[in-house]
């Protein structure tokens, strides 16, 4: 029995204790009409030896990003992550440790998590932090549903460019709140400010990403004065790893900040496992969802970390809880704090640097292509689109034949873009991938 | 000795770790993109050194407790033994190194491990269809309302609007309701069984009656035994039955749900199936339906295709998405190997064990903390401090701690008070068991020995109980440079 360690005497030396004849009798409480007494359809049982063939053979079947030049982005992305983000997070006292509702034996868990909401808040530039959420497209459709509930307003403006998965999920949360949701939609890539300032009247929210699906950035700060002059919040989905240069979103007027976090730390993981983060506003405090962090002390004197406002959450408010969220991602949020660690504001920065460096040059490599031009005008931090001469997915085609993972396809979800293409460059694109993928863009004007 | 600093207190300006190829030869951040918006001031982060930052981690890992420090008997959350292998197994490059967008040709192996995944908790649940996507139970519960909302709007009906839910339920049960645009009636559970009461719910069913939330066995670590008839009347009066599957862990392999009544249950992944809790997440929570809400399921859905499987958001009825991507990937392969390993018989030695270990305990445990609803219980029960005197449930849990045995959970369900909520799951061996009955019952005599130093517990941790209250009324929630 695999896993199991009572023995054939254990049991029946428990079951003598119990005062029970057979295993069978413990189960006395399921009426008979409702037995399984047939055989699964699952295979016998695998020794680690035949499971470890069996899972072997179904990760072989993938090919990974690192056998091929890789430019897809939106929304994951391929960073550097350092071994030992790895090795400390990966240590059992965290991966086999439940929710530290126990705070003295879990103060371990807890400093870590007030860590993460302190560079959350650096990263932001705000005052609270939850503890971590599912992931960015949650995160944004919680930051919304907070909205909705702080503004007692049933209508959120959603700017085109956030993330076509994302505005899918909040439309799915939101379609029996009643909400009405106005999108506006983008010009030459970014959300126009004037469109945004004429929708807001009565609305809870303006949802924008930056930078945005498109790869633009942003005019965060006149959005943000806007929505604050129609007495409305704006509500913010960041890329984490473009806060490295970017200016802080609350110092630009943000109210709620927002994202996956899969890029601090934690491989693609074809999407999911990442995390979510919220960040806020100090006042927000009893809206903000999800667990949270609090320093204290005991009786003796000594600091301490304990979750905190936990009267906002499911377990006691239940039916007017602020979220349903219980489990989180916590231990993928663990890994981005030992991951902002280790690269600490130097390297930080110096990655944001290169990530901006390296994806420029790439923009212009391919813009200098007969054919193939910048799609929008507006500043970039990683990902860029390109129009290309010939459908996006007629180019991907012919990438792919050459053994290159070409961008993504706007047209999939923008109708009228099927010349675009999203193309994103990290730290991780060589310059002879990069290279290869410009000899192999050459000729399909 | 505790070196009690945050990481941000180790700051040392010039320690690097990570570097970066080119990173000396870089073009001024301002040529590429506008100064107006870029950081004024860069994020303080913290630099150290790498073996100051691995000490630091470590330490706080070994403040930590998890499964595998030591036994971890919290009710309702199934801590059982994580298979070290399927952590490795889930991390190799051929599952994490893969974009959710790539090629569908080049995702074929995760595909057939989900599709496989999707199969086996098809198998185990009754319930023919299963949806891998959310990423925790609440998701899971959350996806299964707004199906069954979705079903009824399909039906015209626009009168439904109401979820009955025991109160024994999970907090979580009511919270997801109100996200999903439902109304809550709270059922009165038996005073004298624990389980639902048949004519109460009788009286509460009606043409409003959405549906009902059942967790089964209950909180109580009780097997609803009118189950059949409690789906009967839900049906009857045209409502779905929805099944919180996070104690599934007792009964997989005996009764399958959906051969009760039930149309839509949610699994946790990170209780029932081994998968490891990581401090809270990152979880899985699966749902499977009946064939009359598969075509409401959130999209994308793994389908054969010809040889292979592909990702299909072709579904008019769906619900739509319920989160980027497709599901937590790593820990549905975890899942996948454990059922593997267990194979088709295993799966009802889980329940077995798990079933065996609790009433073991249960008895044993009975004579000095009276338990509740006192009988033959599933893979756990409630027991109470009544006999302790002054000493409750909180002092119980705390001095749990000082004796290396992680507290079961307390103070839920909510319909006992002081309730002592123990789950000692199927992997626990005898030994840890009778180890466990020694140290409550030297809490027992410590309540009338030493009452003083167990209000007082725990003495043996990094800190004493936090004051919590001081937590919310002076918050600090991040750090700040004094």
């Amino acid at each position: 029995m695999p896993y199991i360690q009572n023995t054939d005497a254990d049991r029946a030396h428990m079951l003598e204790t119990i005062g029970a004849r057979s295993l069978e009798e413990l189960f006395e409480d399921i009426p008979k009409s409702i037995r399984w007494t047939g055989a699964f359809d699952i295979p016998e049982a695998l020794s680690e030896l035949e499971l470890a063939d069996a899972v072997n053979r179904l990760a072989l079947k993938n090919i990974t990003s690192s056998c091929r030049p890789t430019f897809l982005g939106a929304g994951i992305y391929r960073h550097f992550v350092p071994e030992l983000v790895n090795h400390l997070a990966g240590r059992s006292e965290f991966v086999t440790a439940y929710t530290p509702y126990q705070p003295e034996a879990s103060q371990g868990a807890l400093q870590a998590f007030f860590e993460y909401q302190t560079m959350i808040c650096m990263l932001a530039g705000l005052d609270i932090s939850n503890a971590s959420m599912y992931d960015g497209a949650t995160a944004l459709t919680e930051s919304a549903l907070m909205a909705i509930d702080l503004k007692r307003k049933k209508k959120i403006v959603l700017s085109a460019a956030v993330h076509p998965e994302y505005k899918q999920v909040l439309r799915t949360y939101l379609q029996h709140a009643g909400v009405e949701i106005v999108e506006i939609p983008a010009e030459n890539g970014v959300t126009p400010v004037d469109a945004a300032l004429s929708s807001l009247e009565g609305a809870a929210a303006l949802v924008v990403q930056s930078p945005n699906f498109f790869g633009c950035i942003e005019d965060v700060k006149s959005l943000s004065a806007a929505a604050e002059a129609a007495g409305t919040l704006c509500a913010l989905s960041v890329d984490p790893i473009s806060l490295s240069v970017l200016e802080a979103p609350g110092k630009q007027g943000v109210h709620i900040v927002t994202g996956e976090g899969q890029a601090l730390g934690t491989p693609m993981n074809f999407g999911g496992p990442g995390f979510g983060f919220m960040a806020a506003r100090s006042e927000f405090i009893r809206r903000l969802p999800g667990r949270i962090v609090g320093q204290t002390e005991d009786k003796a004197g000594r600091q301490a970390y304990v979750l905190t406002f936990q009267t906002r959450e499911q377990h006691i408010r239940r039916a007017r809880a602020t979220s349903n969220i219980c489990t989180n991602h916590a231990l993928v949020a663990l890994r981005a704090v030992v991951y902002l660690s280790a690269l600490g504001r130097t390297g930080f920065k110096t990655l944001g640097k290169l990530v901006a460096a390296k994806s420029h040059q790439a923009a212009e490599m391919i813009a200098a292509i007969p054919g193939f031009e910048a799609a929008f005008g507006a500043p970039f931090f990683k990902e860029f689109t390109i129009r290309c001469p010939r459908p996006a997915a007629e180019v991907n085609g012919i990438l792919l034949e050459k053994g290159i993972v070409g961008g993504y396809e706007a047209g999939r979800d923008f109708p009228g873009s099927e010349h675009h293409m999203i193309f994103a460059v990290t730290e991780m694109t060589t310059d002879y991938e990069l290279n290869l993928l410009i000899d192999a863009l050459k000729g399909m004007a | 000795m505790h070196d009690p600093r945050l990481i941000f207190e180790k700051d040392h300006p010039g320690r690097r770790i990570v570097r970066f190829p080119g990173e000396e030869t870089l073009p001024d951040l301002e040529t590429l993109i506008p100064k107006d918006y870029l950081r004024d001031e860069e994020a303080p982060l913290p630099e150290v050194g790498e073996l100051d930052l691995v000490r630091h981690f470590t330490h706080l890992s070994k403040r930590n407790k998890g499964v595998n420090d030591s036994f971890y008997p919290l009710g309702s959350c199934t801590m059982k033994y994580n298979p070290l292998f399927n952590e490795t197994a889930s991390a190799q490059h051929g599952f994490t190194d893969l974009h959710p967008y790539q090629p569908i040709e080049s995702v074929q192996g995760l595909l057939e491990a989900f599709y496989l995944a999707e199969k086996y908790l098809a198998e185990i649940s009754g319930l023919p269809h299963v949806s891998l996507h959310p990423a925790a139970g609440a998701h899971g519960e959350l996806t299964a309302l707004l199906v069954i909302r979705k079903y009824i709007d399909s039906l015209g009906d626009d009168k439904r609007r109401t979820v009955l839910i025991p109160d024994s339920a999970h907090g979580t049960n009511p919270a997801s309701c109100t996200f999903s645009g439902f109304k809550t009636r709270e059922i009165k559970s038996s005073k004298k069984t624990g389980l639902i009461d048949v004519e109460s719910l009788k009286k509460a069913v009606g043409d409003d009656t959405a549906a009902i939330m059942v967790t089964n066995p209950n909180t109580l670590g009780l097997f609803e035994t009118d189950i059949e008839e409690i789906c009967a009347i839900v049906h009857d009066a045209g409502g779905q039955v929805y099944m919180d599957g996070a104690n599934l862990n007792a009964i997989m392999g005996v009764t399958r749900p959906g051969d009760s009544g039930v149309d839509v249950m949610h699994f946790n992944l990170h209780k029932t199936f081994s998968t490891p809790h990581g401090c809270g997440g990152p979880g899985s929570g699966p749902i499977g339906v009946a064939d009359h809400l598969e075509p409401f399921l959130p999209v994308p859905r793994v389908a054969k295709a010809g040889d292979g499987y592909t990702l299909s958001t072709d579904y008019a009825q769906s619900i739509g998405r319920t989160r980027s991507f497709f599901g937590n990937s790593t820990v549905i392969v975890r899942a996948l190997c454990y059922i593997l390993a267990l194979g088709a018989e295993g799966i009802r030695d889980v329940a077995h064990n798990a079933v065996l270990n609790a009433n073991y305990l249960r008895v044993k445990l009975g004579k000095t903390y009276p338990v509740a609803f006192d009988r033959t219980c599933m893979h756990e029960f409630v027991a109470t401090p009544k006999g302790l005197g002054k000493a409750r449930a909180v002092d119980v849990a705390k001095r749990l701690i000082d004796l290396g045995i992680h507290p079961p959970t307390v103070y839920f369900p909510l319909i006992v008070p002081e309730a002592i909520m123990i789950e000692p799951t199927e992997t626990e061996s005898v030994d840890t068991l009778d180890r466990f009955v020694d140290a409550m019952v030297q809490i027992a005599r410590e309540a009338r020995d030493d009452l003083d130093q167990l209000l007082d517990a725990p003495h043996e941790t990094p800190v004493g109980r936090p004051d919590e209250v001081r937590a919310v009324k002076e918050p600090v929630l991040i750090w700040s440079k004094r």
